[in-house]
């Protein structure tokens, strides 16, 4: 089946919405949406590329022929993951937002599809200039959401996370021109083919002519993630977005950034990531440690699941520059157990501020009493955010640190540039993440009794069978994951080596002293001669 | 001769057409004066339609043009978006007047009506920025440029009854006719430098000239003069600082015709001058350091300019004074891929340029024109049309994707970059950033904005150019659908603009010569 139906269907549903009355918009959300899933199922189950390198669901349309543009699409096993993840979290997002959007309805969902469209499409995309407009796409459907239907600081938080976006993916378009650029002059034509681009990148482009690239392209996917300096925008987007605003942005826009690194700055920039990755990995760590600083001290739930999220992201680029199959692997792994454990956290918080009209800690205590089945969702979705064995984060967390562990220049298959004492100090985050989430549902969930003044509407005591309906299919899918990840990991394995292939001779040549290398070819040059 | 006429055709139609508003416009029969618009419409249409049939550019090479093929696109350009613009200006001049023959308060007097003057002029200004593309000479490139701008003062000047627009009209008449004066002289020293006044020839004789050693002073002196003076048709810094007040001062309709047609102008002018050196061996260093300063500070200057206003027509002044900044990035590239992106950006840039100001064309306040960010607030509510268009408009203009605005300035960022121009490309990705910030704020006031009393009494009276801003903006929607199709056009427009290089004997880079 063609990636198209997926990509166009949520588009189809946005165009119809504005004819139909305000309240049946969300049921075609929420129809449309679901019929993405089935379609993006169907492709999953037809797609034979599991464990491979390959792409599969394939389909091209040639467009700008003079600028080598094509409309093209594709998945390779990684991106399909992260599609299954998008096609399942918005059905869920629009039926969570049944009761919690009263105003403005059909704009509402025509963005949340709209949304969807771009989401599919940047993972799809298998043309630079189909995916930045994509990438681009994004910000315009999450704008609204935040800027009309978030809370009272709205304005500023959805301005501040549209420019900062906005400017760090201009920056990271410039450098990805630069590299078609160069692909035009040795080629002779020019191809926005990704394929293309970066094979070239990877063969053909200089040393620090890399590391301007891959600045370049860090100011656009860091700004996204968010890694440390960056990340300011985040939390304020985050508190002040509607919850299914919160949901997606955390549970797919932040992985755009890191499916960036994976897909573009990895494969097509191996010499400067080798170069690079110390500095990317002490910021991630920073941002591990002082996000779960901030976390500590925040008295405003939703606050601290954003600021949980920089922290735990933290875990993912690790993974990623730990230049290992491990450490990619978890990094993959943790942009789909972060969607699944902290969307559901976001969830949670949204269905409890639509009881009581706060989210300050200090008000609110041992709602377990009151709203059992609630507690129960709550509990069980911070242990697998905090890593509990046998959930899903506990997986991936694991695999990040044990690919930074033994990513040092000594080892034997995959020799990286990180090592033992990144992931020491990275592993206190995790420490630092149970307290601080333990911390809040002691306070939320157990405890003594505070309630304040509750206005509920239509919803009852605890969560309605529509919000049990949200929350257990994430449920389920964490427990699946937590038990099962061979699965997953054997469906990514060849791609990520395929990935990572360029690394381990490229560090062992970086790694060798550049006195030791003259000497060596100086050797070579004697015997030869 | 025959030959010659014919290239014109699509000229002699407007100007025909000029004549026909301008008697229309005296008519007794109200019927008729209403209809100078549709008229004035028609014979652009009929322009369009005469430059397509027509084309032909082995009749524009034997003419001696300097660009034969970029005639048809500018001409079908200049048609469809005069179309638009001259629609977008229905009903705005002497519309109090012609209210109060309606309500019998007031007498016709053909000595008092202005509207069909006003078309008339617009014709004449249109068939100036066609006449500019077929240019064999200086003369008439002078007087294509001459054309095409000395209707517009007048334009300004009788769109609004009031003493700002009387201000911005002599602002712009005085500080053009300086600029027409400093193009004037350039030309006279290239004259003086190659003793000639045809382009072609010019160009042969500049380019024997650079392969024996460098291309004379004076013609450089020159060449920077008439860009100098063709800088202020751009509104391109330093010659940009009229471009605010004038554009606040003349009524909406009339500020998206000067944004669009003396810069188009001036575009199609320095391109054809630029084509003298040409871009083969890069430009004469003096004339890519002047217009690389006058890029890095339009772009600069207006972008900054326009984040600090509170009025909604100086922030898209100065937007399209960046806007220029951007399009120099693409003449200074050259060549066939810098010229393509221009072309293509002119276009994109008027649809994108004509839907926010028919937007705030087709709005009026209890004093008139409506022109601060402010009173767009919650015009959602009341009018759904003009708040969506408007932010269509604005997303179009920061080159947000996939709306048509990003296309073009992906093509000019590729066209810097392949030139060379990292430097320029990362300014213009910067001040882009920057510009998000005020086209947000434009968007936003319509689709966020909570109304305000002030808001409240804003309403949309007029018809055509509400229709002309939906029609625009539903262009930059779909516009990327026929992208393909339009910079093939583009591209086929300048493929040929590099002059015919005849030289006297032999091909001295030969060395077997």
């Amino acid at each position: 089946m063609s990636p198209w139906i997926a990509m166009l269907l949520p588009l189809a549903g946005a165009a119809v919405i504005p004819a139909v009355r305000a309240s049946a918009a969300r049921w075609i959300a929420l129809w449309t949406s679901l019929a993405v899933l089935v379609v993006t199922i169907i492709l999953a189950i037809g797609y034979g590329q599991w464990g491979t390198a390959m792409d599969g669901a394939r389909s091209s349309v040639p467009w700008l022929t003079w600028l080598g543009i094509s409309l093209d699409l594709g998945a390779d096993p990684v991106a399909m993951l992260l599609v299954l993840l998008t096609a399942l979290l918005v059905p869920l997002c629009a039926w969570q937002s049944f009761t919690a959007i009263m105003s403005r309805r059909r704009e509402y969902y025509a963005w949340l599809l709209v949304l969807e469209t771009a989401m599919l499409g940047v993972f799809l995309a298998r043309d630079l200039v189909l995916f930045y407009v994509c990438f681009e796409l994004t910000l315009v459907p999450m704008f609204f959401l935040i800027a009309i239907y978030g809370g009272a600081n709205r304005m500023r938080a959805g301005i501040k996370f549209f420019i900062y976006t906005f400017t760090g993916s201009l920056i990271a378009l410039a450098g990805l021109l630069w590299v078609a650029w160069r692909f035009s002059t040795m080629n002779g034509g020019w191809s926005f083919a990704i394929d293309d681009l970066v094979t070239f990148g990877a063969t053909s482009l200089g040393g620090s002519e890399q590391a301007w690239v891959l600045l370049a392209l860090l100011a656009g996917f860091a700004v996204k993630i968010p890694v440390f300096p960056l990340h300011t925008w985040l939390p304020l987007a985050h508190t002040e977005a509607p919850t299914a605003g919160s949901v997606l942005l955390a549970g797919v826009l932040l992985k755009l950034g890191t499916f960036g690194i994976y897909r573009f700055i990895l494969p097509m920039l191996p010499e400067a990531v080798i170069v690079w990755a110390p500095t990317i990995a002490v910021l991630a760590i920073v941002g591990i440690i002082y996000a779960a600083l901030i976390c500590w001290v925040q008295d405003d739930m939703k606050k601290l699941v954003a600021y949980s999220s920089v922290s735990h992201l933290g875990f993912c680029v690790l993974g990623l520059v730990a230049l290992n199959p491990i450490g990619l692997e978890g990094a993959v792994l943790y942009m789909l157990n972060h969607g699944l454990s902290t969307g559901a956290l976001f969830f949670l918080v949204g269905m409890m501020y639509e009881r009581y009209h706060t989210r300050d800690m200090r008000q609110i205590g041992g709602l377990a009493k009151v709203m059992p089945i609630w507690g129960g969702f709550m509990l069980f979705f911070v242990l697998s955010s905090v890593g509990l064995p046998g959930l899903n984060g506990f997986i991936s967390e694991f695999m990040c640190l044990i690919g930074t562990f033994a990513a040092d220049s000594s080892a034997r298959q995959w020799p990286g540039v990180l090592g033992p004492w990144y992931a020491a100090v990275a592993a206190t985050g995790m420490v630092l993440a149970a307290m601080y989430l333990l911390i809040m549902t002691g306070k939320v969930v157990f405890g003594p009794l505070r309630e304040p003044e509750a206005d509920r509407g239509e919803l009852p005591v605890d969560l309605s069978w529509r919000e049990i309906g949200v929350l257990t299919p994430l449920a389920a899918l964490c427990i699946w994951i937590g038990v099962q990840p061979t699965v997953l990991i054997d469906a990514m394995e060849g791609a990520v080596v395929d990935t990572l292939g360029a690394y381990p001779s490229l560090v062992e040549e970086l790694a060798v002293p550049p006195g030791v290398a003259d000497a060596v070819v100086e050797e070579e040059m004697n015997l030869h001669g | 001769m025959a030959d010659r006429i014919m290239l014109l055709v699509p000229e002699l139609v407007l100007l025909m057409g000029a004549v026909i508003c301008a008697v229309a416009g005296l008519a007794h029969n109200s019927a008729i004066r209403r209809r100078v618009g549709l008229v004035a419409a028609a014979f652009l249409a009929a322009a369009g339609i005469c430059a397509v049939v027509l084309h032909d550019p082995q009749r524009g090479a034997a003419a001696g043009a300097m660009m034969p093929s970029i005639a048809l696109y500018v001409k079908v350009m200049t048609a469809g978006i005069g179309i638009l613009l001259v629609l977008a200006a229905g009903g705005l001049v002497d519309r109090r007047y012609e209210r109060a023959i309606d309500t019998g308060t007031d007498q016709f007097d053909p000595l008092r009506s202005s509207n069909g003057e006003f078309h008339a002029l617009a014709l004449l200004s249109l068939a100036g920025l066609m006449l500019i593309c077929g240019a064999r000479d200086l003369i008439w490139l002078f007087l294509a440029l001459e054309l095409a701008s000395l209707p517009t003062y007048v334009m300004v000047a009788i769109s609004r009854w009031s003493r700002v627009g009387q201000e911005a009209a002599m602002k712009y008449f005085f500080l053009g006719a300086l600029s027409s004066a400093l193009m004037l002289y350039g030309f006279a020293l290239l004259y003086a430098a190659t003793g000639t006044l045809v382009l072609t020839d010019m160009a042969n004789h500049l380019q024997v000239a650079a392969m024996a050693g460098s291309v004379p002073i004076l013609a450089q002196v020159g060449l920077l003069l008439a860009i100098f003076g063709l800088c202020y048709k751009l509104a391109a810094a330093p010659m940009h600082l009229y471009a605010a007040d004038v554009y606040q001062g003349a009524a909406s309709a009339v500020t998206a015709f000067l944004a669009f047609v003396p810069k188009s102008a001036g575009i199609v002018a320095l391109i054809s001058l630029l084509t003298v050196v040409g871009w083969e061996g890069g430009l004469p260093p003096m004339i890519e350091m002047a217009l690389w300063v006058v890029a890095v500070l339009t772009m600069v200057l207006g972008n900054i300019g326009a984040l600090l206003q509170s009025s909604a027509k100086r922030m898209l002044g100065y937007s399209s004074i960046a806007h220029s900044g951007y399009l120099l990035i693409g003449v200074i590239a050259g060549g066939t891929m810098g010229l393509t992106a221009v072309m293509l950006y002119l276009v994109i840039y008027g649809i994108s340029n004509t839907a926010a100001f028919s937007v705030l064309a087709s709005l009026r306040n209890d004093d008139g024109e409506v022109d601060d960010v402010d009173e767009l607030a919650g015009l959602l509510r009341r009018s759904p049309m003009s708040a969506a268009a408007m932010a269509i408009a604005c997303g179009s203009l920061l080159g947000l994707p996939p709306l048509l605005g990003f296309w073009g300035k992906l093509a000019l960022l590729i066209a810097g970059i392949q030139a060379g121009q990292l430097v320029l490309v990362v300014i213009a990705v910067v001040t882009s950033a920057i510009s998000a910030w005020y086209y947000l704020r434009l968007a936003c006031a319509g689709l966020l904005g909570e109304p305000t009393p002030r808001s409240e009494s804003v309403t949309t009276v007029r018809r055509w150019p509400l229709a002309v801003a939906v029609i625009t903006a539903a262009a930059a929607v779909a516009g990327p659908l026929l992208l393909a199709p339009l910079s093939a056009s583009a591209q086929q427009a300048v493929s040929d603009g590099q002059p015919p290089l005849m030289l006297p004997s032999g091909d001295p880079s030969d060395p077997s010569a």
